[in-house]
């Protein structure tokens, strides 16, 4: 971690980078099955890169041949400029957070944080140094003495996190590091994570299900389905311009409305659903008459009680079917004509007066979103 | 519905216990009994016990047995082990079946066939290197060994199965080389499993009758051969005696394990208690 090297930002978008972790090819097979399938991924120095995706969808197994748990199939793996085919887990420069934490339980949590720095017959005094630093960095310094089971989920949490940076890896990897606490602890731990990271400048490669959890630590996001990668991207990215049907519903949640093009302009597209025309104000080479998907988030659509002034495109009205008030947003269940059911979402940003919503089961709503606000999907 | 005491449910276990436990006491009180001939009672004496801690033949056996009971206990453990470990963690190694099953087929043979196939064994091994020179103490440790070994081979394998290899992954990570692992985590780990393991073997050991009088020769006579060679004459009031205190030494022995037992959980309890009053 040199100190004057400033790490860019985005570095996957810099001319001739040197990617830190080089993945070419790799595929996975255990028996007939096969878990990664031919994944090609550039990863940076200094980056929070996240696999994201459902269980079964091979981002555990690309995590462990990262590790040296399993070995590719075919393909290579790079880390640093050295290749790990041969290399066996006690020697990659690499450490990993488990999801279970792994803590060593007839260790107290002093041993467990030096356990990694005793295999590398460093010195004593030295060992004494860096655990005590590391379990000051983590606010652990005063549960030395404790055994595992003595702990909280957190703190747990932390000692594994302790004892997987106290060797300084080049790569730190984390299985789900933020599954077993709880959601209020969940917040605020991934802030504490990247916080972390940002002060040991280490490369981390985070494994999680949890969507809310990847856009909040990530620099990129690769999102995976049945051994491949779907997309990959920043947070933002990933969210606003989802390039398939499977991102948009599994980031997040999107209203699906199926349609055909009716012209495609250089700048724009016009789509004609159940609904009426929706226009997209960013244009995209479809063929006209062609089956297509636009996807509309529920927060970037509009509610109102009153019609809209004239009628025109990104336009709908319906039924309230149900409203689900979660406090700081409302989610609207919209029954519309065609019995479709469309989610909004909206703040709660004036205290209602009385102690009913303003709007309400089984009122006439009318819908309308931006022209920017709609992303037209081919597959 | 279990909160409740019910009548029969008092009953059936008392019925269930009365089973166990009144052959015992009834053993027990006619080993106070002073008359010769066992079912007459002749009125309380220590007379038995006497004899009993006089007789060479009694201290000889028990010494005998506990020698072969250790050290076959401490073989077993330590090859029972290294098969465990076989089994569950080197993955799926040629003939990995057939070892499992020949590892677990002395758990279901019948003794007198394991007991006669080690003394043919024996008697050939003799005629051929000419060792053992004698049956004793040597051959009823061996043949011990081979059937103990099928036991703590299965304590140990249900354990590592159980154990999963999450903490062995994560000391392999941290720049552990395999044998340390297996050292500093595996090890460890086990040893709950292999310290009943070892009880179970010296336990096996000290009751065997049928193997060791297969494989045993003349004047080496365990504690049970003895004890049975003696009651084939008719019942004896100082066996009545060396048999209760067996009772008393398998009762101390159950009791430290329960103390010990207790002990962890209220450590355990204490454990908890430390989380829950410093959360969050």
């Amino acid at each position: 971690m040199t100190g004057e090297q400033t790490l860019s930002d985005t570095p996957w978008l810099e001319q001739g980078a040197e990617p830190f972790i080089k993945i070419r090819g790799v595929t996975k097979k255990f028996g007939e099955f096969t878990a990664v399938d031919n994944i090609d991924l550039d990863i940076y120095q200094g980056e929070l890169f996240c696999l994201l995706g459902g269980s079964g969808c091979g981002k555990s197994t690309l995590l462990r041949m990262l590790s040296g748990f399993e070995t590719p199939t075919s393909g290579s793996i790079t880390i640093d400029g050295m290749d790990m085919s041969n290399v066996p887990p006690y020697e990659r420069p690499t450490n990993m957070m488990f999801q279970s934490y792994a803590l060593f339980p007839h260790m107290t949590v002093e041993k467990n944080v030096a356990f990694g720095l005793k295999q590398d017959k460093i010195p004593v005094a030295e060992i004494n140094d860096r655990v005590h630093d590391i379990l000051t960095l983590v606010e652990l310094q005063d549960y030395k003495k404790r055994k595992p089971q003595q702990l909280s989920g957190g703190q747990k949490q932390r000692v594994a996190l302790a004892r997987a940076l106290v060797k300084q890896p080049k790569l730190l990897l984390l299985d789900e590091p933020l599954a077993a606490l709880d959601k209020k602890l969940r917040e605020q731990t991934q802030f504490e994570l990247m916080n972390i990271q940002e002060k040991v400048g280490i490369t981390f490669v985070v494994v999680t299900h949890d969507q809310e959890e990847a856009m909040t630590l990530s620099t990129r996001i690769a999102v995976m389905n049945d051994g491949e990668f779907m997309q990959l991207g920043t947070p933002t990215e990933i969210y606003e311009f989802p390039e398939s049907r499977f991102v948009a519903d599994f980031i997040g949640s999107a209203n699906m409305l199926e349609g055909r093009i009716v012209e495609d302009g250089p700048d724009h597209v016009r789509v004609k659903t159940d609904l009426g025309e929706v226009f997209i104000d960013h244009g995209q080479s479809v063929k006209e008459g062609s089956r297509v998907w636009i996807a509309i988030r529920p927060e970037k659509m509009h509610l109102s009680k009153e019609p809209p002034l004239k009628p025109g495109p990104n336009q709908a009205f319906g039924m309230v079917d149900d409203i689900g008030y979660l406090g700081d947003i409302s989610i609207y269940k919209i029954r519309l004509e065609n019995n479709q059911i469309i989610d909004v979402t909206a703040p709660n940003q004036i205290r209602p007066k009385s102690r009913t919503h303003t709007i309400t089961w089984e009122e006439k709503v009318y819908l309308h979103w931006q022209a920017s606000s709609a992303v037209l999907l081919t597959k | 519905m279990y909160g409740r005491r019910s009548g029969f449910l008092t009953f059936m276990l008392a019925a269930g216990m009365a089973f166990i436990y009144v052959p015992m006491i009834l053993l027990v009180i006619y080993s106070f009994n002073y008359s010769k001939i066992v079912p007459v009672w002749g009125g309380w004496s220590l007379r038995w016990y006497e004899t009993l801690f006089k007789s060479e033949a009694v201290w000889n056996a028990v010494a005998l047995s506990l020698k072969i009971a250790v050290i076959n206990a401490t073989f077993a453990t330590i090859l029972g082990t290294l098969a465990g470990l076989a089994m569950v963690r080197f993955g799926k190694f040629k003939g990995r079946t057939l070892f499992g099953g020949m590892l677990v087929a002395p758990l279901v043979m019948p003794e007198v066939i394991t007991g006669l196939s080690l003394l043919v064994l024996f008697i050939s091994l003799k005629q051929l290197f000419g060792w053992p020179q004698d049956r004793g103490f040597t051959t009823i440790t061996i043949a011990h060994i081979t059937f103990s070994l099928a036991y703590v081979a299965v304590i140990i394998q249900s354990r590592l199965s159980g154990m999963g290899e999450t903490l062995e992954e994560a000391a392999l990570d941290l720049g552990a080389k395999p044998f340390r692992v297996l050292t500093d985590i595996t090890m460890p780990r086990l040893a709950p499993g292999m310290v009943a393991g070892w009880l179970l073997a010296f336990t096996l050991s000290l009751d065997d009758l049928v193997i060791a009088s297969f494989v045993t020769g003349p004047g080496a006579n365990t504690l049970p051969i003895l004890i049975f060679s003696r009651i084939r004459l008719g019942l004896r009031p100082d066996i009545n005696a060396l048999a209760t205190i067996i009772i008393l030494v398998v009762a101390i022995g159950v009791a430290i394990a329960a103390y010990i037992m207790f002990r962890q959980e209220r450590q355990q309890q204490r454990d908890m208690q430390i989380v829950d009053r410093e959360i969050p």
